[in-house]
Protein backbone atom coordinates (compact mmCIF):
# COMPACT_ATOMS: atom_id res chain seq x y z
CA UNK A 1 0.00 0.00 0.00
CA UNK A 2 1.20 3.39 -0.98
CA UNK A 3 1.54 6.64 0.74
CA UNK A 4 -0.98 8.12 -1.66
CA UNK A 5 -3.45 4.90 -0.71
CA UNK A 6 -3.02 5.53 2.89
CA UNK A 7 -3.62 9.20 3.74
CA UNK A 8 -6.82 9.04 1.30
CA UNK A 9 -8.50 6.09 3.80
CA UNK A 10 -6.63 8.16 7.20
CA UNK A 11 -8.43 11.72 5.34
CA UNK A 12 -11.91 9.56 4.72
CA UNK A 13 -11.76 7.61 8.19
CA UNK A 14 -11.49 11.19 10.00
CA UNK A 15 -14.56 12.53 7.73
CA UNK A 16 -16.54 9.65 8.96
CA UNK A 17 -15.10 10.10 12.89
CA UNK A 18 -16.59 13.42 12.69
CA UNK A 19 -19.75 12.72 11.01
CA UNK A 20 -20.84 9.83 13.41
CA UNK A 21 -18.51 10.36 16.68
CA UNK A 22 -21.44 12.83 17.79
CA UNK A 23 -24.14 10.55 17.53
CA UNK A 24 -22.51 7.51 18.96
CA UNK A 25 -21.47 9.18 22.18
CA UNK A 26 -24.59 10.46 22.25
CA UNK A 27 -26.11 6.75 22.25
CA UNK A 28 -23.44 5.41 24.47
CA UNK A 29 -24.43 8.20 26.50
CA UNK A 30 -27.80 7.40 26.91
CA UNK A 31 -27.15 3.83 28.35
CA UNK A 32 -25.54 5.58 31.79
CA UNK A 33 -27.09 6.26 34.73
CA UNK A 34 -27.84 10.22 35.13
CA UNK A 35 -24.86 10.10 38.01
CA UNK A 36 -22.12 8.38 35.66
CA UNK A 37 -23.01 10.71 33.23
CA UNK A 38 -22.40 13.71 35.76
CA UNK A 39 -19.40 12.40 37.58
CA UNK A 40 -17.48 10.85 34.46
CA UNK A 41 -18.91 13.76 31.31
CA UNK A 42 -20.12 12.01 28.36
CA UNK A 43 -19.88 8.41 27.18
CA UNK A 44 -17.78 7.10 24.65
CA UNK A 45 -19.02 2.95 25.67
CA UNK A 46 -22.38 1.56 26.49
CA UNK A 47 -23.89 0.71 29.78
CA UNK A 48 -25.88 -1.47 31.48
CA UNK A 49 -28.57 0.97 31.41
CA UNK A 50 -29.97 0.50 27.80
CA UNK A 51 -33.38 -0.83 28.50
CA UNK A 52 -34.04 0.73 31.78
CA UNK A 53 -33.52 4.48 30.02
CA UNK A 54 -35.65 3.51 27.14
CA UNK A 55 -38.42 2.03 29.01
CA UNK A 56 -38.54 5.15 31.27
CA UNK A 57 -38.49 7.82 27.86
CA UNK A 58 -40.29 5.29 25.65
CA UNK A 59 -43.52 4.42 28.37
CA UNK A 60 -43.10 6.97 31.10
CA UNK A 61 -45.05 10.30 30.55
CA UNK A 62 -42.72 13.06 30.34
CA UNK A 63 -42.90 16.97 29.26
CA UNK A 64 -43.86 19.56 31.57
CA UNK A 65 -47.48 18.59 32.00
CA UNK A 66 -46.45 14.81 32.22
CA UNK A 67 -48.82 14.32 29.78
CA UNK A 68 -46.58 12.56 26.77
CA UNK A 69 -44.48 9.24 26.19
CA UNK A 70 -41.92 9.00 23.28
CA UNK A 71 -43.77 6.37 22.04
CA UNK A 72 -46.66 9.07 21.63
CA UNK A 73 -44.48 11.25 20.26
CA UNK A 74 -43.03 8.69 17.64
CA UNK A 75 -46.68 8.26 16.55
CA UNK A 76 -46.73 12.07 16.28
CA UNK A 77 -43.58 12.38 14.35
CA UNK A 78 -45.02 9.14 11.82
CA UNK A 79 -47.75 10.66 11.02
CA UNK A 80 -46.60 13.66 9.97
CA UNK A 81 -43.38 12.20 8.42
CA UNK A 82 -46.10 9.74 6.35
CA UNK A 83 -48.71 12.40 5.75
CA UNK A 84 -46.16 15.12 4.64
CA UNK A 85 -44.76 12.09 1.60
CA UNK A 86 -47.70 11.46 0.71
CA UNK A 87 -49.74 14.30 0.60
CA UNK A 88 -46.87 15.94 -1.37
CA UNK A 89 -46.60 13.04 -3.98
CA UNK A 90 -50.06 13.00 -4.77
CA UNK A 91 -51.08 17.04 -4.57
CA UNK A 92 -47.34 17.92 -6.81
CA UNK A 93 -48.36 14.60 -9.19
CA UNK A 94 -51.71 15.52 -10.05
CA UNK A 95 -50.29 19.27 -10.61
CA UNK A 96 -48.14 18.11 -12.79
CA UNK A 97 -49.91 16.14 -15.06
CA UNK A 98 -52.35 18.91 -15.52
CA UNK A 99 -49.33 21.33 -16.18
CA UNK A 100 -47.61 18.68 -18.68
CA UNK A 101 -50.38 17.00 -20.54
CA UNK A 102 -53.59 19.38 -21.19
CA UNK A 103 -53.88 22.55 -23.28
CA UNK A 104 -55.61 24.96 -20.51
CA UNK A 105 -55.64 28.45 -20.79
CA UNK A 106 -54.61 29.42 -17.25
CA UNK A 107 -52.03 26.48 -17.82
CA UNK A 108 -48.89 29.72 -17.45
CA UNK A 109 -50.48 31.61 -14.71
CA UNK A 110 -50.79 28.82 -12.88
CA UNK A 111 -47.40 27.53 -13.15
CA UNK A 112 -45.74 30.94 -11.70
CA UNK A 113 -48.33 30.42 -8.91
CA UNK A 114 -47.02 27.42 -8.02
CA UNK A 115 -43.41 28.92 -8.88
CA UNK A 116 -43.66 31.35 -6.29
CA UNK A 117 -44.00 29.43 -3.09
CA UNK A 118 -40.00 28.75 -4.02
CA UNK A 119 -40.38 32.62 -3.08
CA UNK A 120 -41.76 32.29 0.27
CA UNK A 121 -40.34 29.54 2.08
CA UNK A 122 -42.46 29.52 5.78
CA UNK A 123 -40.01 31.28 8.06
CA UNK A 124 -40.89 34.74 5.55
CA UNK A 125 -44.77 34.24 6.68
CA UNK A 126 -44.22 32.77 10.21
CA UNK A 127 -46.91 35.49 11.97
CA UNK A 128 -49.40 35.57 9.26
CA UNK A 129 -49.77 31.73 8.51
CA UNK A 130 -50.04 30.82 11.67
CA UNK A 131 -53.50 33.25 12.35
CA UNK A 132 -54.38 31.91 9.13
CA UNK A 133 -54.26 28.16 10.63
CA UNK A 134 -55.62 29.60 14.08
CA UNK A 135 -58.39 31.40 12.33
CA UNK A 136 -59.38 27.92 10.38
CA UNK A 137 -59.49 26.69 13.42
CA UNK A 138 -56.75 23.75 12.80
CA UNK A 139 -54.19 24.66 15.85
CA UNK A 140 -53.16 21.48 17.27
CA UNK A 141 -54.92 19.32 14.56
CA UNK A 142 -53.44 16.90 11.95
CA UNK A 143 -54.32 18.98 8.96
CA UNK A 144 -53.52 22.21 10.24
CA UNK A 145 -50.38 20.15 10.89
CA UNK A 146 -49.78 19.03 7.15
CA UNK A 147 -51.94 20.69 4.72
CA UNK A 148 -49.53 24.50 4.85
CA UNK A 149 -46.59 21.94 4.48
CA UNK A 150 -47.42 19.96 1.55
CA UNK A 151 -48.06 22.12 -1.12
CA UNK A 152 -44.38 24.05 -2.62
CA UNK A 153 -43.10 23.57 -5.70
CA UNK A 154 -40.38 21.00 -5.62
CA UNK A 155 -42.34 18.15 -5.79
CA UNK A 156 -44.53 19.74 -8.85
CA UNK A 157 -41.05 20.55 -10.78
CA UNK A 158 -40.26 17.12 -10.39
CA UNK A 159 -42.91 15.32 -11.48
CA UNK A 160 -43.05 18.19 -13.96
CA UNK A 161 -39.66 17.17 -15.43
CA UNK A 162 -40.26 13.37 -15.53
CA UNK A 163 -43.20 13.60 -16.93
CA UNK A 164 -42.09 15.44 -20.02
CA UNK A 165 -39.20 12.97 -20.44
CA UNK A 166 -41.55 10.51 -20.93
CA UNK A 167 -42.48 9.54 -24.76
CA UNK A 168 -45.40 11.43 -26.60
CA UNK A 169 -45.56 8.02 -28.91
CA UNK A 170 -47.68 6.88 -25.39
CA UNK A 171 -50.28 9.21 -25.04
CA UNK A 172 -50.82 8.42 -28.54
CA UNK A 173 -51.36 4.99 -28.07
CA UNK A 174 -53.21 4.89 -24.81
CA UNK A 175 -55.64 7.59 -27.00
CA UNK A 176 -55.85 5.15 -29.89
CA UNK A 177 -57.05 2.56 -27.05
CA UNK A 178 -59.81 5.82 -25.90
CA UNK A 179 -58.37 5.86 -22.69
CA UNK A 180 -59.74 8.86 -20.92
CA UNK A 181 -57.36 11.34 -18.98
CA UNK A 182 -57.90 10.05 -15.79
CA UNK A 183 -57.40 5.99 -16.75
CA UNK A 184 -54.36 7.74 -18.75
CA UNK A 185 -52.92 8.94 -15.56
CA UNK A 186 -53.68 5.94 -12.78
CA UNK A 187 -53.00 2.76 -15.28
CA UNK A 188 -49.96 4.44 -17.51
CA UNK A 189 -48.37 7.28 -15.91
CA UNK A 190 -48.35 6.45 -12.30
CA UNK A 191 -46.75 2.81 -12.95
CA UNK A 192 -44.05 4.67 -15.13
CA UNK A 193 -43.72 6.87 -12.42
CA UNK A 194 -42.76 4.13 -9.58
CA UNK A 195 -39.15 4.24 -9.16
CA UNK A 196 -39.29 8.66 -9.03
CA UNK A 197 -42.41 8.27 -6.27
CA UNK A 198 -40.36 6.03 -4.15
CA UNK A 199 -37.44 8.50 -4.18
CA UNK A 200 -39.34 11.51 -3.88
CA UNK A 201 -40.93 9.64 -0.59
CA UNK A 202 -38.51 8.40 0.75
CA UNK A 203 -36.78 12.04 0.81
CA UNK A 204 -39.72 14.41 1.73
CA UNK A 205 -40.26 11.45 4.94
CA UNK A 206 -36.88 12.30 5.82
CA UNK A 207 -37.89 16.13 5.33
CA UNK A 208 -41.18 15.81 7.13
CA UNK A 209 -40.18 13.55 10.02
CA UNK A 210 -37.79 16.49 10.48
CA UNK A 211 -39.75 19.50 10.41
CA UNK A 212 -39.18 21.90 13.11
CA UNK A 213 -40.40 25.61 12.94
CA UNK A 214 -43.93 24.90 11.59
CA UNK A 215 -44.51 22.34 14.52
CA UNK A 216 -43.09 24.05 16.93
CA UNK A 217 -45.33 26.96 16.40
CA UNK A 218 -48.60 24.66 15.45
CA UNK A 219 -49.07 22.36 18.71
CA UNK A 220 -49.85 24.00 22.14
CA UNK A 221 -50.86 20.45 23.80
CA UNK A 222 -48.24 18.07 24.85
CA UNK A 223 -49.89 15.09 23.65
CA UNK A 224 -49.46 16.61 19.99
CA UNK A 225 -45.59 16.81 20.40
CA UNK A 226 -43.62 15.08 17.72
CA UNK A 227 -40.30 13.72 18.80
CA UNK A 228 -38.22 16.79 17.47
CA UNK A 229 -39.80 19.31 19.03
CA UNK A 230 -40.80 17.03 21.92
CA UNK A 231 -37.18 16.46 22.96
CA UNK A 232 -36.74 20.35 22.91
CA UNK A 233 -39.01 20.98 25.42
CA UNK A 234 -38.02 18.10 27.76
CA UNK A 235 -34.26 18.93 27.53
CA UNK A 236 -35.13 22.99 28.32
CA UNK A 237 -36.94 21.20 31.83
CA UNK A 238 -33.96 18.94 32.32
CA UNK A 239 -31.88 22.07 32.50
CA UNK A 240 -34.19 24.04 34.51
CA UNK A 241 -35.42 21.74 37.28
CA UNK A 242 -33.64 21.81 40.71
CA UNK A 243 -33.10 18.37 41.15
CA UNK A 244 -30.21 15.69 39.12
CA UNK A 245 -30.41 16.99 35.37
CA UNK A 246 -31.23 13.77 33.53
CA UNK A 247 -29.26 13.83 30.82
CA UNK A 248 -29.48 10.19 29.46
CA UNK A 249 -33.37 10.84 28.83
CA UNK A 250 -32.05 13.90 26.70
CA UNK A 251 -29.66 11.58 24.99
CA UNK A 252 -32.32 8.65 24.21
CA UNK A 253 -34.79 10.93 23.22
CA UNK A 254 -32.29 12.22 21.04
CA UNK A 255 -31.75 8.99 19.65
CA UNK A 256 -34.96 7.97 18.68
CA UNK A 257 -35.85 11.52 16.93
CA UNK A 258 -32.41 10.57 14.85
CA UNK A 259 -33.04 6.70 14.42
CA UNK A 260 -35.85 6.19 12.01
CA UNK A 261 -35.12 8.69 9.46
CA UNK A 262 -31.63 7.63 9.33
CA UNK A 263 -32.97 3.95 9.23
CA UNK A 264 -34.85 4.85 5.92
CA UNK A 265 -32.18 6.85 4.66
CA UNK A 266 -29.97 3.76 4.69
CA UNK A 267 -32.34 0.81 4.09
CA UNK A 268 -32.87 2.97 0.92
CA UNK A 269 -29.95 4.60 0.16
CA UNK A 270 -29.98 3.70 -4.14
CA UNK A 271 -33.74 5.79 -4.11
CA UNK A 272 -33.22 8.15 -1.54
CA UNK A 273 -29.98 9.17 -3.50
CA UNK A 274 -31.59 9.62 -6.39
CA UNK A 275 -34.10 11.51 -5.27
CA UNK A 276 -32.29 14.18 -3.63
CA UNK A 277 -29.64 14.31 -6.58
CA UNK A 278 -32.38 14.30 -9.07
CA UNK A 279 -35.18 16.50 -6.98
CA UNK A 280 -32.65 19.34 -6.70
CA UNK A 281 -32.36 19.89 -10.02
CA UNK B 1 -44.26 21.50 -23.51
CA UNK B 2 -45.56 18.37 -25.18
CA UNK B 3 -46.55 17.98 -28.36
CA UNK B 4 -49.55 15.74 -27.92
CA UNK B 5 -51.82 16.52 -25.39
CA UNK B 6 -55.18 16.52 -23.92
CA UNK B 7 -58.04 19.21 -25.71
CA UNK B 8 -58.78 21.69 -22.49
CA UNK B 9 -61.79 20.30 -20.87
CA UNK B 10 -62.44 21.22 -16.90
CA UNK B 11 -60.21 18.26 -16.14
CA UNK B 12 -56.99 19.57 -15.47
CA UNK B 13 -58.54 22.76 -13.03
CA UNK B 14 -59.62 19.74 -10.98
CA UNK B 15 -56.29 18.08 -11.01
CA UNK B 16 -54.68 21.98 -9.98
CA UNK B 17 -56.80 22.41 -8.05
CA UNK B 18 -55.61 21.12 -4.64
CA UNK B 19 -52.01 22.92 -5.16
CA UNK B 20 -53.43 26.25 -6.20
CA UNK B 21 -55.99 26.33 -3.30
CA UNK B 22 -53.23 25.22 -0.47
CA UNK B 23 -51.12 27.75 -1.97
CA UNK B 24 -53.55 30.37 -2.14
CA UNK B 25 -54.69 29.98 1.85
CA UNK B 26 -51.39 29.31 3.49
CA UNK B 27 -48.81 31.18 1.19
CA UNK B 28 -50.18 34.20 -0.73
CA UNK B 29 -52.72 35.23 2.01
CA UNK B 30 -50.05 35.16 4.36
CA UNK B 31 -47.42 36.79 2.48
CA UNK B 32 -49.84 39.18 1.49
CA UNK B 33 -50.55 39.79 5.39
CA UNK B 34 -47.08 40.53 5.62
CA UNK B 35 -46.47 42.72 3.17
CA UNK B 36 -49.85 44.64 4.40
CA UNK B 37 -49.11 44.45 7.88
CA UNK B 38 -45.59 45.74 7.51
CA UNK B 39 -47.11 49.22 6.66
CA UNK B 40 -49.29 49.15 9.87
CA UNK B 41 -48.43 50.54 13.57
CA UNK B 42 -50.78 48.67 15.99
CA UNK B 43 -51.61 50.32 19.78
CA UNK B 44 -50.18 48.33 22.84
CA UNK B 45 -53.00 46.16 22.60
CA UNK B 46 -53.70 45.39 19.22
CA UNK B 47 -57.39 46.95 18.88
CA UNK B 48 -56.43 49.65 16.61
CA UNK B 49 -53.59 50.26 14.09
CA UNK B 50 -52.89 53.03 11.93
CA UNK B 51 -50.94 53.09 8.61
CA UNK B 52 -47.69 54.59 8.80
CA UNK B 53 -46.22 54.00 5.49
CA UNK B 54 -42.46 53.02 5.83
CA UNK B 55 -42.20 53.79 9.45
CA UNK B 56 -41.73 50.41 10.51
CA UNK B 57 -38.78 49.84 7.74
CA UNK B 58 -36.82 52.77 9.49
CA UNK B 59 -37.18 51.60 12.99
CA UNK B 60 -36.73 47.66 12.80
CA UNK B 61 -34.18 47.27 9.69
CA UNK B 62 -32.41 50.30 9.69
CA UNK B 63 -31.41 49.63 13.19
CA UNK B 64 -28.41 48.93 15.22
CA UNK B 65 -29.61 45.37 16.50
CA UNK B 66 -31.31 44.46 12.57
CA UNK B 67 -27.72 45.39 11.43
CA UNK B 68 -25.54 43.52 13.46
CA UNK B 69 -28.25 40.30 13.00
CA UNK B 70 -27.88 40.89 8.46
CA UNK B 71 -23.69 41.29 9.75
CA UNK B 72 -23.42 38.30 11.41
CA UNK B 73 -25.90 36.52 8.95
CA UNK B 74 -23.63 37.47 6.29
CA UNK B 75 -20.79 36.52 7.62
CA UNK B 76 -22.12 33.44 9.06
CA UNK B 77 -23.56 31.92 5.72
CA UNK B 78 -20.44 32.89 3.69
CA UNK B 79 -18.39 30.73 6.92
CA UNK B 80 -20.61 27.86 6.65
CA UNK B 81 -20.59 27.90 2.70
CA UNK B 82 -17.18 27.90 2.41
CA UNK B 83 -16.32 25.33 5.13
CA UNK B 84 -19.30 22.79 4.79
CA UNK B 85 -18.41 22.76 0.61
CA UNK B 86 -14.40 22.52 1.07
CA UNK B 87 -14.93 19.59 3.54
CA UNK B 88 -17.37 18.06 1.43
CA UNK B 89 -15.12 18.64 -1.91
CA UNK B 90 -12.12 16.94 -0.25
CA UNK B 91 -14.13 13.85 1.23
CA UNK B 92 -16.22 13.39 -2.67
CA UNK B 93 -12.83 13.57 -3.80
CA UNK B 94 -11.20 10.67 -1.76
CA UNK B 95 -14.11 8.63 -1.54
CA UNK B 96 -14.12 8.74 -5.49
CA UNK B 97 -10.51 7.64 -5.22
CA UNK B 98 -10.40 4.66 -3.03
CA UNK B 99 -11.17 1.45 -4.35
CA UNK B 100 -11.58 -0.95 -0.91
CA UNK B 101 -14.50 -0.20 1.56
CA UNK B 102 -15.85 2.74 -0.73
CA UNK B 103 -19.54 1.69 -0.15
CA UNK B 104 -18.89 1.87 3.34
CA UNK B 105 -17.36 5.22 3.43
CA UNK B 106 -20.11 6.24 1.04
CA UNK B 107 -23.07 5.32 3.43
CA UNK B 108 -20.63 6.39 7.07
CA UNK B 109 -20.44 9.78 4.78
CA UNK B 110 -23.93 10.61 4.07
CA UNK B 111 -26.15 9.26 6.66
CA UNK B 112 -26.04 12.47 8.88
CA UNK B 113 -28.25 13.89 6.32
CA UNK B 114 -31.15 12.47 7.86
CA UNK B 115 -30.42 13.85 11.27
CA UNK B 116 -32.54 17.28 11.59
CA UNK B 117 -30.81 20.30 12.36
CA UNK B 118 -32.94 20.76 15.85
CA UNK B 119 -31.65 17.65 16.52
CA UNK B 120 -28.00 18.09 15.43
CA UNK B 121 -27.97 21.57 17.78
CA UNK B 122 -29.16 19.79 20.77
CA UNK B 123 -26.56 17.17 20.54
CA UNK B 124 -23.93 19.57 20.30
CA UNK B 125 -25.82 21.49 23.10
CA UNK B 126 -25.00 18.66 25.38
CA UNK B 127 -21.45 18.38 23.73
CA UNK B 128 -20.58 22.15 24.72
CA UNK B 129 -22.29 21.67 28.01
CA UNK B 130 -20.27 23.36 30.88
CA UNK B 131 -20.81 20.07 33.29
CA UNK B 132 -20.22 16.89 31.11
CA UNK B 133 -19.60 18.23 27.72
CA UNK B 134 -16.32 17.08 26.44
CA UNK B 135 -16.17 19.58 24.08
CA UNK B 136 -16.16 22.37 26.76
CA UNK B 137 -13.69 20.64 28.51
CA UNK B 138 -11.20 20.17 25.72
CA UNK B 139 -11.95 23.91 24.51
CA UNK B 140 -10.34 25.15 27.79
CA UNK B 141 -7.78 22.48 28.19
CA UNK B 142 -6.38 24.18 25.05
CA UNK B 143 -6.05 27.32 27.12
CA UNK B 144 -8.93 29.19 25.70
CA UNK B 145 -11.04 31.21 28.00
CA UNK B 146 -14.14 29.35 26.18
CA UNK B 147 -17.49 29.83 27.34
CA UNK B 148 -20.43 30.02 24.84
CA UNK B 149 -22.65 31.43 26.94
CA UNK B 150 -21.20 34.82 27.52
CA UNK B 151 -19.30 34.89 24.89
CA UNK B 152 -20.48 35.99 21.30
CA UNK B 153 -17.42 34.82 19.52
CA UNK B 154 -17.20 31.39 21.47
CA UNK B 155 -21.16 31.02 20.41
CA UNK B 156 -20.44 31.65 17.06
CA UNK B 157 -17.95 29.15 17.07
CA UNK B 158 -20.59 26.75 18.54
CA UNK B 159 -23.30 27.27 15.78
CA UNK B 160 -20.95 27.15 12.78
CA UNK B 161 -19.16 24.19 13.62
CA UNK B 162 -22.83 22.20 14.65
CA UNK B 163 -24.22 23.90 11.24
CA UNK B 164 -21.23 23.08 9.50
CA UNK B 165 -21.18 19.53 10.36
CA UNK B 166 -24.97 18.63 9.71
CA UNK B 167 -24.14 20.18 6.19
CA UNK B 168 -21.27 18.21 4.72
CA UNK B 169 -23.20 15.30 4.04
CA UNK B 170 -25.73 16.77 1.36
CA UNK B 171 -22.58 18.48 -0.17
CA UNK B 172 -20.98 15.27 0.01
CA UNK B 173 -23.38 13.13 -1.54
CA UNK B 174 -24.39 16.23 -4.32
CA UNK B 175 -20.07 15.99 -5.16
CA UNK B 176 -19.67 12.79 -5.87
CA UNK B 177 -22.58 12.06 -8.41
CA UNK B 178 -20.93 15.08 -9.89
CA UNK B 179 -17.80 13.59 -9.99
CA UNK B 180 -19.20 9.99 -11.14
CA UNK B 181 -20.88 11.86 -13.64
CA UNK B 182 -17.49 13.14 -15.47
CA UNK B 183 -16.69 10.71 -18.47
CA UNK B 184 -14.14 8.20 -17.55
CA UNK B 185 -12.47 9.07 -21.23
CA UNK B 186 -11.96 12.66 -20.00
CA UNK B 187 -10.34 11.34 -16.73
CA UNK B 188 -7.87 8.96 -18.58
CA UNK B 189 -6.97 11.92 -21.14
CA UNK B 190 -5.75 13.70 -18.40
CA UNK B 191 -4.31 11.43 -16.81
CA UNK B 192 -1.58 10.61 -20.17
CA UNK B 193 -1.17 14.83 -20.28
CA UNK B 194 -0.33 15.48 -16.86
CA UNK B 195 1.36 13.49 -14.23
CA UNK B 196 0.42 15.91 -10.89
CA UNK B 197 -2.67 14.74 -9.61
CA UNK B 198 -3.42 18.19 -7.72
CA UNK B 199 -2.72 20.24 -11.45
CA UNK B 200 -5.36 17.99 -12.57
CA UNK B 201 -7.86 18.19 -9.87
CA UNK B 202 -7.87 22.01 -10.44
CA UNK B 203 -7.36 22.41 -14.36
CA UNK B 204 -9.62 19.33 -14.86
CA UNK B 205 -12.11 18.13 -12.24
CA UNK B 206 -12.48 21.07 -10.83
CA UNK B 207 -13.88 23.48 -14.02
CA UNK B 208 -15.81 20.56 -14.72
CA UNK B 209 -17.99 20.32 -11.01
CA UNK B 210 -18.45 24.08 -11.68
CA UNK B 211 -22.56 23.85 -11.94
CA UNK B 212 -22.83 21.90 -9.04
CA UNK B 213 -20.29 23.72 -7.04
CA UNK B 214 -22.76 26.88 -7.98
CA UNK B 215 -25.94 25.12 -7.36
CA UNK B 216 -24.39 23.80 -4.19
CA UNK B 217 -23.34 27.43 -3.23
CA UNK B 218 -27.17 28.95 -3.82
CA UNK B 219 -28.45 25.72 -1.85
CA UNK B 220 -26.06 26.17 1.37
CA UNK B 221 -26.74 29.95 1.52
CA UNK B 222 -30.32 29.26 1.80
CA UNK B 223 -29.49 26.60 4.06
CA UNK B 224 -27.86 28.58 6.04
CA UNK B 225 -30.22 31.60 6.04
CA UNK B 226 -33.42 29.57 7.04
CA UNK B 227 -32.75 26.11 8.31
CA UNK B 228 -29.77 27.09 10.19
CA UNK B 229 -33.05 28.06 12.86
CA UNK B 230 -33.32 25.12 14.29
CA UNK B 231 -29.45 24.79 15.52
CA UNK B 232 -29.97 28.42 16.96
CA UNK B 233 -32.87 27.57 18.37
CA UNK B 234 -31.21 24.36 20.54
CA UNK B 235 -28.10 26.04 21.55
CA UNK B 236 -27.48 29.80 21.87
CA UNK B 237 -31.40 30.87 21.17
CA UNK B 238 -29.40 33.73 19.54
CA UNK B 239 -27.77 35.02 23.00
CA UNK B 240 -25.38 36.08 24.16
CA UNK B 241 -26.59 39.56 23.07
CA UNK B 242 -27.64 39.07 20.19
CA UNK B 243 -24.55 37.67 18.85
CA UNK B 244 -25.55 34.60 17.02
CA UNK B 245 -28.69 36.18 15.74
CA UNK B 246 -29.68 35.33 12.52
CA UNK B 247 -32.11 37.66 10.48
CA UNK B 248 -34.63 34.88 10.21
CA UNK B 249 -34.39 34.46 14.27
CA UNK B 250 -34.81 37.69 14.73
CA UNK B 251 -37.91 37.37 12.71
CA UNK B 252 -39.32 35.04 15.27
CA UNK B 253 -38.11 36.71 18.13
CA UNK B 254 -39.86 40.21 17.29
CA UNK B 255 -43.40 38.25 16.18
CA UNK B 256 -43.56 35.77 18.39
CA UNK B 257 -41.76 36.79 21.83
CA UNK B 258 -41.77 40.74 21.16
CA UNK B 259 -44.97 40.38 19.59
CA UNK B 260 -44.13 43.38 17.37
CA UNK B 261 -46.50 42.38 14.55
CA UNK B 262 -45.64 45.44 12.04
CA UNK B 263 -41.79 45.71 12.71
CA UNK B 264 -41.62 41.45 12.44
CA UNK B 265 -43.66 41.67 8.95
CA UNK B 266 -41.24 44.79 7.77
CA UNK B 267 -38.37 42.05 8.57
CA UNK B 268 -40.32 39.34 6.88
CA UNK B 269 -40.61 41.28 3.85
CA UNK B 270 -36.72 42.56 3.72
CA UNK B 271 -36.20 38.58 3.59
CA UNK B 272 -38.70 37.67 1.30
CA UNK B 273 -36.55 40.34 -1.13
CA UNK B 274 -33.16 38.07 -0.51
CA UNK B 275 -35.02 34.82 -1.08
CA UNK B 276 -35.69 36.44 -4.46
CA UNK B 277 -32.55 37.72 -5.46
CA UNK B 278 -31.35 34.09 -4.45
CA UNK B 279 -33.73 32.79 -6.79
CA UNK B 280 -33.13 34.95 -9.75
CA UNK B 281 -29.28 34.35 -9.27
CA UNK B 282 -30.09 30.24 -8.98
CA UNK B 283 -32.62 30.52 -12.37
CA UNK B 284 -30.43 32.82 -14.41
CA UNK B 285 -27.65 30.21 -13.73
CA UNK B 286 -29.70 27.21 -14.63
CA UNK B 287 -30.87 28.82 -18.07
CA UNK B 288 -27.13 29.53 -18.85
CA UNK B 289 -26.32 25.69 -17.96
CA UNK B 290 -29.33 24.58 -20.50
CA UNK B 291 -27.12 26.10 -23.52
CA UNK B 292 -23.91 23.91 -22.23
Amino acid sequence: MNWRILSTHLILTIGAIFLTLPVWVAFASSTHTAETILREGLQLFPGGHFFENYNTVLFVEGGVMKKVTALQMTGNSLLLGLGFSIGKVVISMLAAYAIVYFRFRLAVPLFWVIFMTLLLPLEVRIIPSYKVVADLGLLDTQAGLIIPLIASATGTFFFRQFFRSVPDEILEAARLDNANAWRFFIDILVPLSKTMIAAILIIMFVVGWNQYLWPLIMTTKEENYTLVIGIKQIYQILNEGGELPQYQKAFALTILATLPPVLVVLVFQKWFVKGLVESEK
Amino acid sequence: MKRVQFEHSPIPYLFVAPQIIIIVVFFLWPAGQAIYQSFLLEDAFGLSSQFVWFKNYKDTVLNDAWLQSAGFTLFFSAIVTFLSLALALLLAVKANEVIHGASTYKTMLMWAYAIAPPVAGLMGNLMFNPLIGDMYQFMNATGMDFDHKLDGFDAGFVVILISVWKQVSVNFIFFLSGLQGIPKSVIEASTLDCKSSFRRFWTITFPLLAPTTFFLMVINITYAFFETFGIIDTTTQGAPGGATTTLVYKVFQDGFRGADLGGSSAQSVVLMLMVLALTVIQFRFIERKVHY
